[in-house]
């Protein structure tokens, strides 16, 4: 394949973390530098790997592979398809957005940045690995970090947040693994190698009883990232208490890793399980929307609110995944894009108006928009975004999540739409509290973002939103040839 | 043929506007309303344009052009345009009363430091109103469909430091999202359902086709499903309540959107894909009962109404009724054509009032109104030529385009016929009452009123003169070329000018002498409060909101907290306090440490894991 390959998408920020491990702490402006160095060049290989992706010729290209540990069949393998570089690209843009409005970190600054890359560095790898070791090695990598962030820069409830979503997400990830490896050892084939191991069950599909067991742990496993009801509590609070950048970096991409998985193994994988189980995700994707929505509704925390709405979203992504058609996985994946987009540039915006105030509590809050009418715009843009509003991207994912799954769940479709005005609900009754009105006299002196350094998060967050939802032929072309093959796959058992 | 081109400019010429002033003119006045002004103009240029030439072709023309916007193999979703003579129309109103407004609004909200923001907005009204009259297919208008009601949310919340407002615009953007709840899931069904072996499609010129050869029991519940939209949008019974509120937007957009323009395009949707109704009579009676009973209730609403705004809010309310009446008997020339009469005199009236409003340094309240006819006799008597429009006085527009309607319900349904009569008659007492309280005799001493200037008079003498000539440019001629056009019904249109003259002299009667304080407090007892309580329709709403929605939510949030939290993850939660203690000793602080730890457990669970299997 073409140089430059896809191992400098993890070597470069690795090489410049490692420069930062020798930096003294007492140069933060050094560090800052070099993190956003380090983050910048990824964005711009992983623009790069988008654009020059040839999605008329399909399937995985830009492959490299090292062969590891051959007693387990365990390769360094990466590879892009469609799917997979646009999740770069979210990363991207969604982890650089990130690492600039870390501006406000002021306390352990060294520290700070090293857990920041690691977690970046383990999703981008996550997603470029085709060897299911490997995902999963980087996908743990990516999820410690976070852990640690939580409880050193979090706020007031940071521990309690920290233990939950990591015992939550410990526990999924611990489940996905049995399912994993039992896939390895079902396939017979010794290897982890995920090109392989598809074009073989491609042909001998493993027994339906044995897909039966292995599916649900993969999908439940997984699902738990995914915020799947019940198992979403760790969420709200979760973000809510995390820093700005890791409430933006883990709603708006690490959380896909979970859609991801389920798209890539489960779905992937073992398509005639998939039609035993996923009718049942469908029912609870609907509960998810549904639930999470109303919950939302209740609370005074800006953040929360956020979280909530978060988790009622994914069950857009739950119940696109539940159809076996092309038009819902697209909106699938459109929706995994445009909701990371979405929910990066609301947690920066509610990040930033916390890190001000010092305060999340909407009843607290009031009328700011007229002390920041830069935040309070974008914040308003935020919410319809999310609310499904059209001209922005998540209007047009939800719409094809919609229109694939109105033939096959009726009711559940329905019930969907009607999540659609709860979310306009929660969103508008945010807007209204905490950023229109009175001013609050309290916040007389509050500053809106200054320089174009302060601004230029949100700006590109929201330029990213508005340009594929008003072009989505931008990104729909990849989408669908690496979804095509998946969907023509389970349509046929 | 006319140029494709002109049709995309006349599109896109607000966009452009709006983004324009978006990036570079949000700190000056004067250039994001010339941009704006600009760019409603052009608009309105390239409309006339289209429309001189497809007047000239015979017969009617019709023609769309599409690009691809969504492409998968299942499922194409295009972007274009659909232009024919209704769509033409439309859009000479939307531009031509919109151009007017624009140009009143430089006036009107010169001392408004936040302009420029107004301006932005504005087009991307215009822009969006523009989308919903040309769109081609269902989710292209559902886009634009959404877009109008998102700016006139923003327009509704402009002052959103007032709570008032920035309330205001909430309820009108949850009201009109809960309708569309309805039509989107009738637009997924009407296009889950077009299949007839050519694929399913959301174009409007390939449903027609096909309309015929579907199942009526669906086709109707599809209709009915298409008509929530209508009933947000146009603001009818029982979603009506969004409308009055909407008013505590700046005047010139209670003008556009909530009397012009953006609350009609629920009845130019029906206009529009009146294709899909006009087989099914059981949805055409809903529609059209839906439309009479909003058309007098409103009426009645508006007669005890103080507020100049609010009282032409409800007659707004109450002749989009009448035009939803008329679609539903099966008339949609009728409809589209009081439609386009009374955006002319409904703008004109908003406009009036805007002017009066800026005289006396934003009073709203009638009974603080003396005089005004004297003090502004350019607003006065636009406002009256106005008046006499809506009430239906010949020969002005109105008296035309109402004729029709009640000759179309007096043939189909007597019951019908019966309640627009009386809301005629409803209407003349309450723009009786409006003009005789607040512009009618002698301008008290304190009154120091004076005209508006002219960058805001001169559109309401351009609108008067459409007022009052409406009824004369062969605009039911425009719009069906092919259709008979029943001449003036005598009979109806002497019960009509009757019953119009009767109410404005019965209120004459009760307010020419100019009392104090409104007597029909009194007169009409136990009624009135059920009047200024508006059929407690908000107090219903307010509780169903407050009571019942807020409760499930509290309910499930409950359940959440102690079912699935506190029960249902026991023994995960007792694991984390123990996982805490020993996470807590491993706190050292060192990245390598972690790092370290991480990989030899990743290794030690792997080894487990492969030995045991």
């Amino acid at each position: 394949m073409m140089m430059p390959n896809l191992s400098w998408i993890l070597l470069l920020p690795t090489l410049l973390l490692g420069l930062i491990f020798f930096i003294p702490s007492d140069k933060p402006t050094l560090i800052r530098r070099i993190s956003m160095v380090a983050i910048l060049l990824p964005f711009l290989l992983s623009i790069w790997v988008f654009t020059a992706y040839d999605s008329v010729a399909g399937g995985f290209q830009f492959v490299e592979q090292i062969r590891w540990v051959k007693e387990f069949g365990i390769s360094y393998h990466l590879g892009v398809d469609g799917i997979n570089s646009l999740m770069l690209l979210l990363l991207g843009v969604a982890s650089f957005a990130a690492v600039v409005a870390s501006q406000s970190i002021k306390d352990r600054i060294k520290e700070y940045y090293i857990l920041l890359l690691i977690t970046i560095i383990g999703t981008y790898g996550a997603f470029l690995s085709l060897d299911i070791f490997f995902f999963y090695f980087f996908h743990e990598i990516a999820a410690v970090p976070v852990f640690l962030m939580i409880g050193i820069w979090g706020s007031e409830r940071r521990e309690l947040a920290a233990m939950k979503l990591t015992l939550y997400l410990v526990a999924g990830a611990a489940l996905a693994l049995v399912g994993l490896i039992a896939l390895y050892f079902s396939t017979g084939l010794n290897t982890f190698d995920l090109v392989v191991i598809q074009q073989h069950l491609a042909a001998n599909p493993i027994p339906l009883a044995v897909q039966n067991w292995i599916f649900p742990l993969i999908v439940v496993g997984f699902g738990v990232t995914l915020t799947l009801w019940p198992f979403h509590t760790w969420a709200p609070i979760g973000y809510a208490e995390a820093p700005t950048a890791v409430s933006m970096l883990h709603a708006g991409v690490l959380k896909k890793m979970g859609a991801y998985a389920i798209i890539r193994f489960a779905i992937g994988l073992m398509p005639e399980a998939a039609h035993t189980w996923m009718p049942i995700i469908a029912t609870l994707a609907v509960v998810n929307i549904i639930f999470c929505g109303l919950v939302a509704l209740t609370q005074r925390d800006l953040k929360y609110i956020l979280g909530y709405s978060s988790c009622s979203h994914m069950g857009y992504i739950l119940l696109g995944l539940a159809c076996f058609n092309t038009i819902s996985l697209n909106g699938v994946v459109f929706l995994m894009f445009a909701h990371g987009i979405m929910a990066s540039l609301a947690f920066a915006l509610a990040g930033f108006v916390a890190d001000q105030t010092k305060t999340r509590n909407l009843d607290e809050l009031g009328g700011i928009t007229k002390q920041m009418p830069f935040i309070g715009t974008c914040f308003m843009m935020a919410a319809l975004a999310s609310a499904g509003v059209p001209g922005f991207a998540n209007f047009v994912a939800e719409i094809m999540v919609l229109l694939g799954s109105w033939d096959q769940y009726r009711w559940q479709t329905i019930l969907a739409v009607l999540g659609i005005v709860i979310t306009a609900i929660y969103m508008l009754k945010a807007i209204r509290l905490g950023f229109q009105g009175p001013l609050n006299p309290k916040w007389n002196k509050l500053v809106d973002a200054q320089t174009l350094v302060e601004k230029f998060p949100f700006i590109i967050l929201l330029a990213v939103l508005i340009l594929v939802g008003c072009w989505p032929l931008i990104i729909s072309k990849h989408i669908e040839t690496s979804t095509k093959t998946i969907v023509e796959n389970i349509v046929k058992k | 043929m006319v140029n494709p081109l002109l049709v995309w400019i006349a599109f896109f010429a607000p966009l452009v506007a709006c983004v324009i002033n978006t990036l570079f003119f949000l700190r000056s006045k004067t250039l994001s309303s010339l941009s704006s002004i600009a760019g409603i103009l052009t608009s309105f240029l390239c409309t006339v344009l289209i429309a001189i030439q497809i007047f000239q072709t015979h017969p009617a023309l019709e023609f769309q052009q599409s690009f691809t916007w969504i492409q998968f193999d299942a499922l194409t979703i295009n972007f274009g345009f659909l232009v024919n003579p209704l769509a033409i129309m439309m859009l000479l109103v939307v531009t031509g009363v919109g151009s007017a407004i624009f140009i009143y609004s430089r006036g009107y909200m010169a001392e408004d430091p936040s302009m420029p923001r107004f301006f932005t907005f504005l087009s991307l009204f215009a822009f969006s109103m523009i989308g919903i009259v040309l769109s081609n297919n269902f989710i292209q208008l559902f886009i634009f469909w959404e877009l109008v009601g998102l700016s006139s949310y923003l327009l509704i919340g402009f002052w959103y430091g007032k709570s008032s407002a920035a309330d205001a615009g909430v309820k009108a953007f949850m009201v009109n999202r809960l309708a569309d709840f309805g039509f989107l899931c009738g637009i997924l069904l009407l296009w889950s359902i077009s299949d007839v072996g050519h694929g399913r499609s959301f174009q409007f010129t390939d449903l027609a086709i096909i309309v015929s050869q579907l199942d009526p029991h669906l086709l109707t519940i599809t209709a009915l499903l298409l008509f929530c939209g209508v009933i947000g949008k146009s603001a009818q019974v029982p979603l009506h309540v969004w409308l009055a509120d909407a008013m505590e937007g700046p005047t010139p957009v209670s003008a556009l959107i909530h009397a012009a323009t953006m609350v009609a395009a629920g009845v130019y949707l029906l206009a529009r894909t009146f294709f899909i109704f006009e087989p099914l009579h059981e949805a055409l009676n809903v529609i059209a009962y839906v439309g009479g009973i909003t058309a007098l209730m409103a009426a009645t609403l508006a007669i005890v109404e103080n507020d100049i705004k609010r009282i032409l809010a409800y007659s707004t309310l109450s002749q989009l009724g009448l035009m939803v009446m008329a679609l539903g008997l099966a008339g949609p020339m009728q409809g589209m054509y009081h439609l386009t009469t009374h955006a002319f005199f409904k703008a004109l009236l908003f406009l009036g009032a805007g002017s009066v409003i800026y005289a006396l340094h934003h009073e709203q309240n009638i009974w603080n109104m003396n005089g005004l006819l004297k003090k502004m006799p350019i607003t006065g008597l636009t406002f009256l030529i106005g008046t006499l429009a809506l009430c239906g006085i010949f020969p002005l527009s109105g008296f035309w385009s109402k004729d029709e309607i009640l000759a179309l319900a007096s043939e189909h349904n007597p019951l019908l016929y019966c309640l627009a009569s009386v809301t005629s008659g409803l209407t003349a007492f309450y723009m009786g009452r409006l003009f005789w309280t607040a512009f009618w005799g002698k301008p008290s001493a304190d009154n120091h009123a004076h005209e508006s200037p002219a960058v805001m008079t001169f559109p309401l003498i351009f609108l008067a003169i459409l007022s009052v000539i409406g009824g004369f440019i062969g605009i039911p001629h425009f719009l069906f070329p092919e259709g008979e056009h029943p001449s003036l019904n005598m009979k109806v249109a002497v019960i009509s000018s009757v019953v119009a003259l009767l109410g404005l002299g019965i209120s004459f009667l009760i307010y020419g002498k100019r009392p104090k304080q409104d007597p029909l407090e009194s007169k009409l007892g136990f009624i009135y409060p059920i009047l200024k309580n508006k059929y407690y329709f908000d107090t219903a709403y307010g509780w169903y909101v407050n009571r019942v929605q807020q409760s499930f939510a509290a309910l499930l949030e409950w359940f959440e907290k102690t079912m699935i939290v506190r029960y249902g993850v026991f023994g995960l939660t007792s694991t984390a306090k123990a996982g805490g203690r020993i996470f807590r000793s491993l706190q050292t602080g060192l990245v390598q440490f972690y790092a370290l730890i991480f990989v030899l457990g990743t290794c030690v669970l792997f080894l487990i894991l492969v030995r045991n299997l």
